[in-house]
């Protein structure tokens, strides 16, 4: 906007505002019913969907999937379909940082005087897809299983094997996605890249005993897993074992 | 002083109706409504002399708002009113929260939810009214962005309100934490976490949330401290920014709205 559009800007606004009507009582007014409704909205929810406490904190435990809040849900999905290593960053921070240093700065950039979104296409349209796309990732990321899920072909052995070891292979997975292994190993493109080794080809490095040993009495900091139910753990040692 | 409206006399006949004050008498003393009126004026008035607000409350209350101001211009105010209920809410909370990591945190959020009464209700509020602070956050954030009332003179305004959104995003992931029950310890390791793989301040920032570099007991009290102390100023001081600006810069007119002209506003007052 140049000198000459503020003005006329602020001209027209003054006679606007002249012929408008005073705060107290119209604009209050209106403030009051809608203070009463959101008022109305919280209390029933609370009286409807309650206040849950889940089970006590407990660090130690290795199976629990974590969950954010749902206004989260959005940057959770970006990071659980972001997997490629290099990208990551990307995802957790370079995305988000970018949208916020948009948004602080849009007055900055958009400097136009037209004020009527059909008369603004590009400022409409990114808005509408923006909120588009937020309210697709936050469905995706409410129906998401677990965020831990390991996404790793098959090894030919074991579909050749097929039958009762494919089942097991695939059973050890889930056990393994969801015993928390992910946050500091890596199977193939799952999962982060440390403290702990790539688990990619472990098989190839360590024997199957070696494997349930390590589980059993590991190097801190990785929890054991001797208190788990022995048939999960057998589970764990079958998948791990034919990742070679 | 000012004159409060007179209110029609009903009608009596005459024998019932009080008699007109007579010359001389109406400097006498009046009756109670007249004392508690007069008392009120006196305090006000008081008030005013050494303060001198009720010329801020006068420009507060009386400016002008817009031609064709609807309904999208009350979700500023019902963000705010949501933060004042989290603030009511949460300091009943605070009444029996201890942020203790070795099990006093969640065993007073037990206790709160089961054994006080009303308890629950008053978490529920909180917890939920944090939800609704949010999608109203983002309505009134959509009606600014989409009417243009970000542009001239509003900028620093519109600065102001994004702060404001990123502020009540860290109050609702500070106070996920707070019941320190399983979905709130993982939820926020994993936040923490995903904080440290940022760029240059990312690990620096995630060793401050945690207290060190395990996630331990300190992490637990930072979190209140950001969340009860620290969190809760910054926003309303900075409720209170915007507010001013937009007291004084005046409400937008939906953008479609255009002055009536001299002569057409001249024949609607006499219509």
């Amino acid at each position: 906007m140049n000198q000459q559009q503020k003005e006329q800007y602020l001209r027209e606004y003054s006679v606007l505002k002249a012929q408008g009507k005073p705060f107290f009582p119209y604009a209050v007014a209106k403030d009051s019913i809608m203070a009463c409704i959101v008022m109305a909205v919280i209390i029933a929810m609370s009286l409807v969907l309650g206040a849950e406490l889940g089970s006590k904190a407990n660090p130690t435990t290795t199976t629990y999937v974590p969950r954010p809040e749902w206004y989260f849900f959005f940057l959770f999905e970006v990071l659980r379909v972001i997997k490629p290593p290099s990208l990551v960053p990307l995802a957790t921070i370079g995305v988000p940082t970018i949208g916020m240093i948009l948004l602080f700065l849009l007055p900055f950039y958009d400097r136009k005087p037209e004020r009527r979104p059909e008369r603004r296409p590009i400022a409409t349209i990114t808005g509408i897809a923006v909120i588009a796309a937020m309210a697709y990732l936050t469905y995706q990321g409410a129906n998401a299983g677990s965020p831990t899920a390991i996404e790793t072909p098959t090894p030919t052995a074991v579909v050749q094997a097929g039958g009762a070891t494919r089942g097991e292979f695939e059973a050890g997975k889930q056990v393994v996605a969801q015993s928390g292994c992910l946050a500091c190993h890596k199977i193939g493109e799952n999962g982060n890249a440390g403290p702990g080794p790539n688990l990619s080809h472990i098989a190839s490095r360590l024997p199957r005993q070696g494997i349930a040993r390590t589980l059993v009495n590991p190097t801190a900091p990785m929890p054991s897993f001797k208190n788990l139910p022995p048939k999960k753990f057998q589970s764990i040692v079958n998948f791990l074992s034919q990742l070679k | 002083m000012p004159r409060l409206p007179k209110l029609p006399a009903p009608p009596l006949p005459p024998p019932l109706r009080e008699p007109p004050p007579r010359p001389g008498q109406a400097n006498g003393k009046g009756g109670p409504i007249e004392e508690a009126m007069e008392a009120g004026i006196t305090v006000v008035d008081w008030i005013d002399e050494r303060t001198s607000l009720s010329g801020a409350g006068r420009w507060l209350l009386f400016r002008k708002v817009p031609k064709g101001t609807n309904w999208f211009y009350t979700l500023g105010s019902a963000t705010m009113f949501a933060f004042l209920s989290q603030a009511v809410t949460g300091v009943f909370l605070a009444m029996y929260y201890r942020p203790d990591a070795s099990g006093g945190a969640y065993e007073s959020i037990r206790y709160v939810t089961n054994e006080v009464f009303l308890g629950q209700f008053v978490r529920g509020m909180h917890k939920w009214g944090s939800s609704v602070m949010v999608i109203l956050v983002f309505l009134h954030m959509g009606r600014t962005f989409f009417f243009g009332a970000y542009k001239y003179p509003r900028e620093l305004n519109w600065v102001i309100g994004v702060v404001l959104l990123i502020l009540t995003m860290v109050m609702s992931f500070t106070g996920y934490l707070l019941p320190f029950d399983q979905r709130a310890y993982w939820a926020t390791v994993v936040g923490v976490n995903i904080n440290g793989t940022g760029p240059l301040l990312g690990p620096y920032l995630s060793d401050f949330l945690r207290g060190g570099s395990e996630f331990g007991a300190t992490t637990l009290s930072r979190f209140y401290a950001i969340h009860m102390l620290l969190l809760p100023g910054a926003i309303a001081a900075l409720i209170g920014a915007h507010l001013y600006l937009v007291a004084k810069l005046g409400t937008t007119a939906p953008p479609w709205q255009k002055p009536v002209p001299r002569s057409e506003e001249l024949h609607e007052a006499e219509v």
